[in-house]
């Protein structure tokens, strides 16, 4: 028996403590946001927050994640009352499929939770790790700018105007 | 025109006018063959009719209106996340004069909607868009000309407004009211004008799309979301790699393990399910270590490239044209290339399938719901009328990845466990191993200038496999090839022009007075491709931009210059000097390890026109490259949604440089040995362009031209004539990856 804390609220998972966050989230709490790609830690779409930093849930055996704090982006906001980063990313469009999306934003709310101000470089680097096939880059990195102000900070040195 | 109506024009109301001999409203071509990847769509029964509705020239096929006044709009194509859905939307309550929010669309299902083929050739517009205009338009008008016999008017003097009808008398209907004495279930007039560009209120401005805040926060978007009560999870039991199968798997050891509730085995196919994801996982590790061979001839050793240049071809001029020019005095003669490239989605393919009452439910992101229903139904020796195909959004696939074959997987696994849904989700590593690839393609070029600086003579030879095998029988899936039953697949075809495969903008839009354009078509696949995003485009356009650029620098022009010397396509000419202005091209200086590069395309010399103009810089130590800038302009014809367009260029950019300077399939003799993204890398955020701009150039009343392809082949060009600059180097060969630019300049002791 393992005691998570998902969004707020404790969970009892009574299965195996190797099992990665991901498969609970999705098989047995009905959380569709983090998303499976790779199962190797390699992609970023199953990015969660843990204890405020972000963590690839497809490799997080819920054993480690006793008295942690987790956030998945269910956590952030809904598709009517959207946090900051979320709205920032409708406000941008920043989708095109949009797999991959649920995990850059539990990316930029981690770089923007440690870091207000970051400079471009520390963003783009901060972002990394997630991988977008639909090439959203741009659009991705302007939504993070734009939430990094709508969340009373900036990007240092934006490589183009933040709107 | 009376004052009420020009006043109801104005808010957007539209007056109701047919012209009935004036001609159509916007014509498009007919056909919806798939942007031409074969497989397509019914005949043409109504072949006066534009875009889809000569297929399906009645009304209901395409709009209904509920009794509320609502209406539903039907479209055969799927969104993939180009964000054709809110596309569409806009375009059917624009000419339905409905607000935006009480139309909703039913995409892609093979018991609900029209046949459109295949989602693919950016032909969405051109085709669905079309019909839905052009359907809308005249269920406006039948409603009006149903309120005229009601209020005793000519239709002519009443408008339309939100979804209500009003006669200059101030009397009106509701849409609901009106439709339910009237049946939709007409075929379209070609004489029903769309309505006037000045009283569009959606088409043409940005609307935010439906679907983004739900995936955004959670919400079941995905396929791979789907969940149903008793549904069962699946994994799919093969070998590592196309070409290769597992010798002797012990499936019943495999059945043993825990949390597997059976697996299903179908001649070699063979699948496992369980109640839950998890121990699924965990076989999949046993099914590793499972040995396997290849069966097959061993794949040739060293670059592919090679072996596909010199298997045999069926050629096809594709172009010839002899007209007496100056003579030639300045030759060019240069071959250039790409690897194989993965489809590379984010989520591996997964589909969900329901066997119940005899008859079997597939919801599936594959490209083209109908020829899946065909092949499925050979495999599974059932009539088309016992199989549905629902389209559901899967990640971004960009052509004919695993989505068909892993819906075949899962219909064969559902079949074991009647009534019981199942889901099965491909592997990252099957994703990477089993996908087709986008086939590697060779070209050569020759071309020679005249004394003035022009284009004298032009050569350009393709070679390359079939850029589609997007399955339309059992033999096409993987699955089909495995159950034992004989079943072999369709054999490999060129597509022909004007569409073209490998062959695919071949042909470039400059002034050849003399030009030789073949396709070298090579049937033989050493391993399995089929349809990647724009076809044979990216290489061609890659390889002619690349050849005008060096002629212009044999010519000792500007490469600007040079391609608006060669060009009389007033459209062409527009995109280029657009972007030329806006990107200040003119102002641009190399420097060293600097340099900007310019390309242009229209795609397929039939959709839209596209330039791009990079900006980079490259760190001659490691070659490593930045590019600074990246921007584009971009005429689609009408313009439906400027922001939806300036998202599929800008993915296009960033996507074709990825392919273009990042990407490349490696093989050993037995297979791929491509498994994952760290044996198969692609741009991450730190590669990404600095700035990007996109510049639209709308025109407002012209067709619709298809623009999800538009931009790779140019961007593709661009990132080389930049680097070319940037380095002196000519660099023909993708990937221009670090590797490579720093043996180039090692190979010429710039170091
Ligand atoms: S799914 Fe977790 S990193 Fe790819
Ligand atoms: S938007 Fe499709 S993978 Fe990023």
């Amino acid at each position: 028996m393992i005691e998570l804390t998902i969004n707020g609220t404790r969970h009892r998972i009574d299965g195996d403590p190797a099992e990665p966050l991901l498969y609970v989230l999705r098989d047995d709490l009905g959380l569709y946001a983090a998303k499976f790609g790779c199962g190797l830690g390699q992609c970023g779409s199953c990015t969660v927050l843990v204890d405020g930093k972000p963590a690839q849930s497809c490799i997080t055996p819920i054993a480690a994640l006793e008295d942690r704090v987790v956030m998945t982006i269910e956590g952030l906001g809904s598709a009517r009352t959207p946090g900051p980063v979320q709205q920032a990313f409708i406000d941008e469009q920043a989708a095109q499929c949009g797999y991959c999306i649920p995990g850059m934003i539990a990316r930029a709310e981690a770089l923007l939770r440690a870091d207000p101000r970051p400079s471009e470089a520390a963003m783009r680097d901060a972002m990394r790790p997630s991988l977008c096939r639909c090439g959203t880059h741009m659009r991705i990195l302007r939504a993070v700018r734009r939430a990094a102000v709508a969340m009373g900070g900036g990007i240092v040195d934006p490589a183009e105007p933040v709107s | 025109m009376s004052g009420v109506a020009r006043r109801d024009l104005l808010r957007g109301g539209g007056l109701v006018v047919l012209f009935a001999l004036a001609g159509t409203g916007v014509g498009q071509e007919g056909g919806t063959s798939g942007g031409g990847e074969g497989t397509g769509a019914p005949p043409e029964v109504a072949p006066e009719l534009p875009g889809s509705l000569a297929e399906f020239p009645h009304l209901d096929a395409w709009i209904r209106i509920a009794p509320d006044g609502a209406a539903t709009v039907f479209t055969g194509k799927a969104e993939l996340g180009q964000g054709i859905g809110m596309a569409l939307l806009q375009i059917a309550a624009d000419e339905l004069d409905l607000p935006l929010e009480r139309v909703s669309l039913v995409t892609a299902d093979t018991a609900r909607t029209p046949d459109e083929g295949i989602t693919s050739g950016s032909q969405s517009l051109q085709n669905s868009g079309t019909a839905i205009a052009n359907a809308a338009a005249n269920v406006r008008y039948l409603l009006a000309e149903r309120a005229a016999q009601l209020f005793r008017v000519a239709a002519q003097t009443l408008t339309t407004t939100n979804g209500i009808v009003r006669a200059r008398d101030g009397r009106q209907a509701s849409y609901g009211e009106l439709a339910a004495s009237l049946s939709l279930h007409v075929e379209a007039r070609p004489d029903v004008r769309r309505k006037r560009v000045d009283a569009r209120d959606h088409i043409g401005r940005d609307r935010p799309r439906r679907d983004i805040p739900p995936k955004l926060t959670g919400a079941a978007a995905y396929v791979q979301d789907m969940r149903m009560p008793g549904m069962l999870h699946a994994r799919v039991i093969r070998g590592p790699a196309e070409g290769t199968r597992l010798t002797a798997p012990d499936f019943d050891a495999i059945a043993r393990l825990p949390g597997i509730a059976q697996v299903v085995r179908v001649g070699d196919f063979a699948a496992m399910l369980g109640p839950r994801e998890w121990p699924l996982v965990q076989a999949m590790l046993a099914v590793g270590r499972v040995p396997w061979a290849r069966d097959d001839t061993p794949l040739p050793q060293g670059d592919l490239r090679e072996a596909i240049r010199n298997l045999p071809t069926e050629p096809e001029v594709i172009l010839a044209r002899d007209a007496v020019t100056l003579p030639a005095v300045r030759r060019i003669t240069a071959r250039y290339d790409r690897p194989y490239l993965m489809h590379g989605a984010i989520g591996p393919s997964c589909a969900v399938a329901l066997w119940k009452d005899g008859a079997m439910t597939v919801w599936t992101h594959s490209q083209g719901v109908y020829p899946l229903r065909s092949a499925l139904a050979e495999l599974l020796d059932l009539p088309l009328e016992r199989i549905r195909c629902i389209h559901r959004e899967g990640a971004g696939c960009y052509g004919h990845n695993g989505a068909d074959d892993v819906a075949a997987d899962a219909a064969l696994a559902a079949r074991a466990v009647p009534g019981r849904p199942v889901k099965l989700t491909w592997t990252r590593e099957q994703e990477h191993g089993w996908e087709p690839l986008g086939p590697a393609m060779v070209t050569e070029l020759s071309a020679a200038l005249d004394a003035n600086g022009h284009i004298a003579e032009w050569t350009h030879a393709v070679w390359s496999n079939t850029h589609s095998t997007r399955p339309s029988q059992a033999g096409d899936l993987l699955a089909g090839l495995e159950v034992g039953r004989g079943f072999a697949p369709s054999p490999p075809r060129a597509i022909p022009q004007p569409n073209g495969g490998g062959d695919r903008n071949a042909i470039p839009l400059y002034t050849l007075p003399r030009a030789t354009i073949t396709n070298m078509f090579v049937p033989q696949m050493p391993v399995r491709v089929s349809a990647l995003r724009g076809l044979g485009a990216h290489m061609n356009v890659f390889a002619i931009e690349s050849m005008i650029d060096e002629l212009a620098m044999a010519a000792g022009g500007d490469p600007v210059a040079f391609r608006l010397r060669h060009l009389s396509d007033p459209r062409a000419i527009a995109v280029i000097r657009t972007l030329a202005d806006r990107f200040g091209w003119a102002r641009q200086k190399s420097e060293r390890w600097r340099g900007q590069g310019f390309a242009f395309a229209r795609y397929k010399n039939s959709g839209a026109y596209c330039a791009v103009a990079i900006d980079l810089r490259v760190e001659p130590e490691t070659g490593k490259t930045t590019v600074l800038r990246a921007d584009a302009a971009v005429d689609a014809g009408e313009t439906v949604s400027p922001d939806g367009l300036r998202n599929q260029i800008e993915g296009g950019i960033v996507q074709s440089i990825s392919w273009t300077a990042h990407e490349e399939v490696r093989f050993d003799t037995a297979r791929r040995t491509a498994f994952d993204w760290s044996s198969y890398p692609i741009l991450r955020f730190d590669a990404a362009p600095q700035r990007m701009a996109v510049h639209v150039i709308d025109r407002p009343g012209q067709p619709f031209l298809g623009a999800g392809e538009a931009s790779q082949g140019p961007a593709a060009a661009a990132f080389a004539n930049a680097l070319a600059r940037a380095t002196r180097q000519r660099l023909r060969s993708m990937p221009l990856n670090a590797e490579r630019i720093r043996i180039a300049l090692d190979g010429f002791g710039t170091r």
